[in-house]
């Protein structure tokens, strides 16, 4: 059986598991539910079915599975595929732990040590971003008034639709060598020579920091805005200091924004293509320009799949980890 | 009160630090659109020109990404809401078990990195258009670009109209139903109308998360070309005022756009009050 066969058979599974299980629900109902068809009509049921049908069959689940089935397998010239040489391999995943067969290294250090670089470092923006969007959020949502809250939400506003590569680009053009940050660091007189911020990945950082800022405080400023002031003043007047407050009235209220605002910006920092592609270093070690070489530089197809599958696996591990930590549900951060 | 004092100016510190940071860069890049220099700099200002917003305008490559990029965003924009919207309705039709599972599925998108929904959708398509004999069709950027963002920005679409939905109050539905109309009335004269709101802004947000992504598309482009593919690779060949050029544009239009949103937004809120007031007014001579 060929890829596309494995494809569809897994996808076939997953739709008779869905079905088996709103059978189940219906049998254990205690009312008797209406049919599907009956309940939409003949028109909006075939609409209701078709959309959700070509959404997540063909633009989600048939590829997934598809990439997860090519991941391992050989790079092959179409003429062999399907042929004897196309067996199950676990080759592309072992390159990525152990290097190539030729490699005389025990592991794959260039590879592992970009991987791990990158979770930790994403998971240190995500923190730091928090820290520079929480305060911000806090007074939006409970100290401005009316016309300060308009001015700042139109503020926020503005850099949000610049795409990335823009954002990447500004910050070159601000922390370059010879960049206005330098000049004016020099102007001061605060430091003699230009600091390298570009080849030391500082512009990168900050960059990523400064990207998912917005994505960080929206989901922030919504969750404290839901919490009734009145707790907070009681907790001032029965004389909690500050920092008690927030981490024991305000903090846990707004656990689901917290926990959905660092999700979002885990996952799009640890995936994040362009800021790396216009700031990374010589030195720079991020992991999706590694994965992006597998595709257009060695054009090996199935290797580039299991490196992605890697990076999807540790973005799914962070998001049960944040579950997890917090004890909420997957519905609870995804509002 | 001299803490209180502190506290505040502390606040107007920490406000000003932020949006300095927040909007600086582009300000600095702004600047560096209008200085006569070829290497985009702000510091020293050699000579105001507009030169680069006219090479910006002439250049075939950008409009040509331009064109492209407002194509998927227009088709990325109604079939996401399309299919956001068949999926929030089904959600509300689904309990227990299966209403898991279904959510789960249904908001994976949204949580995995656009780099892998596009190599997905490229390894796929490249071998399920074979199967279907339909490559020349099918298999080109911008058609695969649009299905691998729709993936994503349906589930956005989704979430937006679920969030309105759950609020929806049956009993309208029922009222609807008892006075003897059709199913597919109740979903044309009642549901739609309700989720009007919704649908508008998820079609607006899905235009423009499509016309800035990058992460998704630089895959699952090919040969084609949007806007940001293009930005990119001259990002990558080297710096140029041209580029600060249109992050100008880009941010002129945001900003007329969000007054442009403040002010049907106020101009509605006025109306609201004046319609409460009028009805206040009747009810008061009503009772009189």
């Amino acid at each position: 059986m060929n890829n596309l066969g494995i494809t569809f058979v897994a996808t076939a599974l997953m739709l008779a598991l869905f079905f088996f299980l709103v059978r189940y629900d219906r049998h254990r109902a205690v009312t008797a539910q209406v049919g599907f068809f009956r309940r939409n009509g003949a028109l909006v049921g075939t609409y209701l079915v078709l959309g959700v049908g070509i959404w997540m069959l063909f633009t989600f689940i048939m590829p997934m599975v598809f990439m997860v089935d090519l991941s391992f397998h050989h790079k092959l010239p179409p003429s062999k595929v399907g042929g004897p040489e196309d067996v199950y391999t676990l080759d592309n995943y072992r390159m990525f732990l152990f290097g190539s067969t030729t490699s005389t290294d025990s592991l794959n250090w260039l590879h592992l040590r970009s991987f791990f670089m990158t979770i930790f470092i994403s998971i240190l923006i995500t923190l730091v971003t928090f820290a520079i969007a929480y305060p911000l959020a806090y007074y939006m949502a409970q100290v401005a008034r009316m016309q300060v809250l308009r001015l700042l939400l139109l503020l926020l506003v503005i850099p949000y639709w610049v795409n990335d590569i823009l954002r990447a680009f500004a910050f070159r053009i601000v922390m370059a060598e010879n960049g206005f940050l330098n000049q004016f660091l020099q102007g001061i007189g605060l430091t003699h020579g230009p600091i390298d911020f570009l080849g030391q990945n500082i512009a990168l950082y900050v960059a990523l920091c400064y990207s998912h800022l917005l994505l960080m405080t929206f989901p922030l400023y919504n969750a404290i805005e839901a919490q009734d002031h009145n707790q907070i003043e009681a907790a001032r007047d029965l004389g909690a200091p500050w920092w008690h407050i927030h981490l024991f009235v305000v903090m846990p209220h707004a656990k689901p924004g917290i926990a959905s605002g660092m999700t979002l910006c885990f996952m799009l920092t640890a995936g994040a293509v362009a800021t790396p592609m216009v700031l990374g270093g010589p030195n720079s070690l991020w992991f999706t320009p590694i994965v992006y070489d597998r595709f257009y530089q060695l054009f090996d197809w199935p290797q580039g799949a299991a490196y992605a599958i890697v990076l999807l696996l540790a973005c799914i591990a962070f998001v049960f980890g944040v579950l997890k930590l917090t004890g909420l549900k997957l519905g609870e951060i995804t509002k | 009160m001299n803490a209180q004092k502190i506290n505040s100016a502390l606040v107007s510190l920490y406000l000003v630090l932020f949006f300095l940071f927040l909007l600086g860069p582009l300000l600095v890049m702004a600047v560096s659109a209008f200085n006569t220099p070829s290497y985009p700099q702000v510091w020293p200002i050699r000579g105001v020109t507009l030169n680069w917003f006219v090479q910006l305008f002439h250049d075939k490559e950008m409009l040509e990404g331009l064109r492209t990029s407002v194509v998927i965003g227009v088709s990325v924009s109604i079939l996401s809401v399309a299919m956001g919207l068949a999926g929030a309705l089904v959600m509300t039709q689904l309990f227990g078990t299966s209403r898991a599972y279904y959510y789960f599925l249904v908001v994976a998108p949204v949580l995995i990195p656009g780099i892998v929904l596009g190599i997905a959708t490229v390894v796929f398509w490249r071998d399920f258009t074979g199967l279907l004999g339909l490559r020349s069709l099918l298999y080109n950027g911008t058609v695969l670009t649009i299905l691998a963002q729709s993936s994503f920005v349906s589930s956005y679409c989704m979430l937006i109209i679920l969030a309105r939905l759950q609020r929806f109050d049956v009993s309208q539905e029922e009222a609807a139903l008892d006075l003897g109309a059709s199913y597919p009335q109740v979903f044309r004269d009642v549901l739609l109308p309700y989720l009007r709101p919704a649908i508008l802004s998820s079609a607006m947000l899905g235009f423009l998360t499509s016309f800035e992504n990058y992460n998704a598309t630089t895959f699952a482009i090919l040969a084609d070309k949007t806007l940001t593919t293009v930005l990119a690779s001259r990002v990558r060949m080297g710096s140029s005022p041209v580029i600060s050029a249109l992050a100008t544009v880009i941010v002129v239009l945001t900003i007329l756009a969000a007054l442009m949103f403040e002010w049907v937004k106020r101009r509605e809120q006025r109306r609201q009050w004046s319609r409460e007031k009028e009805a206040r007014e009747s009810e008061r001579l009503e009772t009189a």
